[in-house]
């Protein structure tokens, strides 16, 4: 079953909260994950692992680095959820 | 001329308490920091012992945030909250980072961090294990997580000696304020390895204590029923400077750190040179290099694991060292009461040293219910704390470790 925009969204600022302790309504689709959101690479490999399993996608290495605001990753996911 | 050089802030994060003051006043009251653990391992592991002394599970969440805690294994969790706690009490919340340096110890590194992570692989797959897996379990990850806080530019360095680690790590800032490496040298230990894999090792040894239905009195240096050591875990601080860097900021100065000495048994990987020979060398040696006497020192910090093997040479090596002035000399083993820091024993031990030459108190050694008949000539303090001398006196704190090491500082009071 696949997961709605906002289930993303939402999830993902699940996730972006236990790994940096952000409040969760801070991880707005705007934000930039480095410049805004503070979140370093390593970090975001933790948060993207974490997305991975929450939502049964795949995310390899080389896109990460594509994925510069919260509504990259949850396009990205969206997309990988219908692929 | 070799510039004097001083303790000026301690920190401490152990079973007995959350800072150096409350372990201190739990010392100063003979408690216990052994308990039974709240955990399944003994049903699950079929291990034979299911006590340690352990830290307040509270400790790390009430002073450190979340994301930081998360990045840092135990080891580093206390090392960082002490060195915290030690650089607060020196008054030191700004240093030159060019002449700040740190000199720290591990016994065992970052053994939980290693272990969770091969679960991790076993049962979710590679892509499960944290990136910074490595640089947590490294022996120098609390070293660099108390070097990157304090801006500390001018060398962080990790002994790693076994249980007498952190006794080398201080000789070693010793050193370097003595050379004039750096002004302020954050010196001190940690360990945090009570993990069912080091259990079961250290008791298939026949290393601990089995005294599984009085954890409280299992720890037990001296005693005749002894029988084994009590693992414990924290961490130690003491903050090291020349007495004029600490005076010309008008520092509190708790004691001199008068020199150290160290030794080799080269005899066997865990048992100690019986006669304890090679103890006694690097007790001389601590001494000799600080200029002192035997009647001069009037306070031994033990390293008395309570082993049967391990407290008897250790005794009769201090007997031959302090001679006919061996009854002036008050001998404290606190591991009664801590258990077993194994690479944090000596900075705490230290710790308690320190603050014993400056309130004058030697802490008490418990649970000597029948003292050893083979334990002769040293005055052990028992039960309840003892009165130091006024007036200038020294002390040594020892720690002895697997693999023959043997490290030894002398203190003076101020």
């Amino acid at each position: 079953m696949a997961f709605t925009e906002a289930e993303v969204l939402a999830g993902l600022a699940e996730i972006v909260n236990e790994e940096t302790g952000l409040a969760v309504e801070t991880v707005e689709a705007s934000k930039s994950f480095t410049d805004d959101l503070d979140i370093d690479s390593i970090s975001m490999m933790t948060i993207v692992v974490n997305a991975e399993k929450k939502f049964g996608v795949k995310i390899p290495d080389d896109d990460v680095k594509d994925l510069v605001t919260v509504q990259d990753a949850v396009d990205y996911i969206n997309k990988a959820q219908e692929a | 001329m070799t510039p004097k050089v001083v303790v000026t802030g301690i920190g401490a994060v152990t079973p007995l308490g959350a800072t150096a003051d409350a372990t201190w006043q739990a010392i100063l009251a003979g408690k216990s920091g052994v308990h039974t653990m709240d955990n399944d391992w003994s049903e699950k592991y079929g291990l034979a012992v299911d006590f340690a002394a352990q830290v307040d599970p509270q400790v790390v969440p009430e002073n450190l945030k979340r994301v930081q805690a998360k990045r840092l294994d135990p080891s580093s969790q206390f090392a960082l909250i002490s060195a915290r706690e030690a650089m607060a009490d020196a008054g030191l919340e700004e240093t030159d980072p060019d002449r700040t340096a740190v000199s720290w110890a591990t016994g065992i590194g970052g053994v939980w961090t290693l272990l969770d992570a091969w679960d991790t692989l076993q049962e979710e797959g590679p892509r499960r294990v944290m990136p910074l897996t490595v640089p947590m379990l490294m022996p120098n990850g609390p070293a660099a997580a108390i070097g990157m806080e304090f801006k500390a530019r001018a060398g962080v360095q990790t002994m790693v000696s076994a249980c007498a680690s952190s006794t080398e790590s201080l000789g070693h800032a010793y050193d370097v304020v003595a050379n004039g490496h750096a002004d302020i040298v954050i010196a001190g230990g940690s360990e945090a390895a009570i993990h069912p894999i080091t259990i079961a090792s250290f008791n298939s040894m026949q290393a601990l204590s089995r005294r599984t239905d009085s954890p409280e009195t299992a720890s037990r240096p001296y005693d005749v029923d002894r029988d084994g050591f009590v693992m414990g875990e924290g961490a130690g601080t003491l903050i090291l400077e020349t007495e004029e860097h600490a005076k010309a900021r008008g520092a509190k100065i708790y004691a001199e750190v008068s020199s150290w000495g160290i030794s080799n048994d080269a005899y066997h990987i865990t048992g100690g040179e019986p006669g304890g020979q090679y103890a006694l060398r690097a007790m001389q040696s601590a001494i000799d290099n600080a200029e002192l006497s035997p009647a001069d020192i009037k306070h031994v910090n033990a390293h008395a694991t309570s082993t049967p093997v391990g407290d008897i040479p250790e005794s009769l090596a201090i007997s031959q060292l302090l001679g006919s002035h061996v009854g002036d000399a008050l001998v404290s083993a606190t591991k009664s009461m801590t258990g077993h820091l194994l690479g944090g024993t000596g900075a705490v031990e230290s710790i308690l040293t320190v603050k014993a030459l400056q309130t004058r108190t030697a802490p008490p050694t418990i649970n000597i219910d029948e003292l050893d008949p083979e334990v002769v000539g040293i005055n052990i303090v028992r039960d309840t704390p003892a009165e130091l001398p006024s007036g200038d006196i020294a002390a040594i704190s020892n720690s002895f470790g697997f693999g023959g090491h043997n490290a030894v500082v002398a203190f003076k009071s101020v």
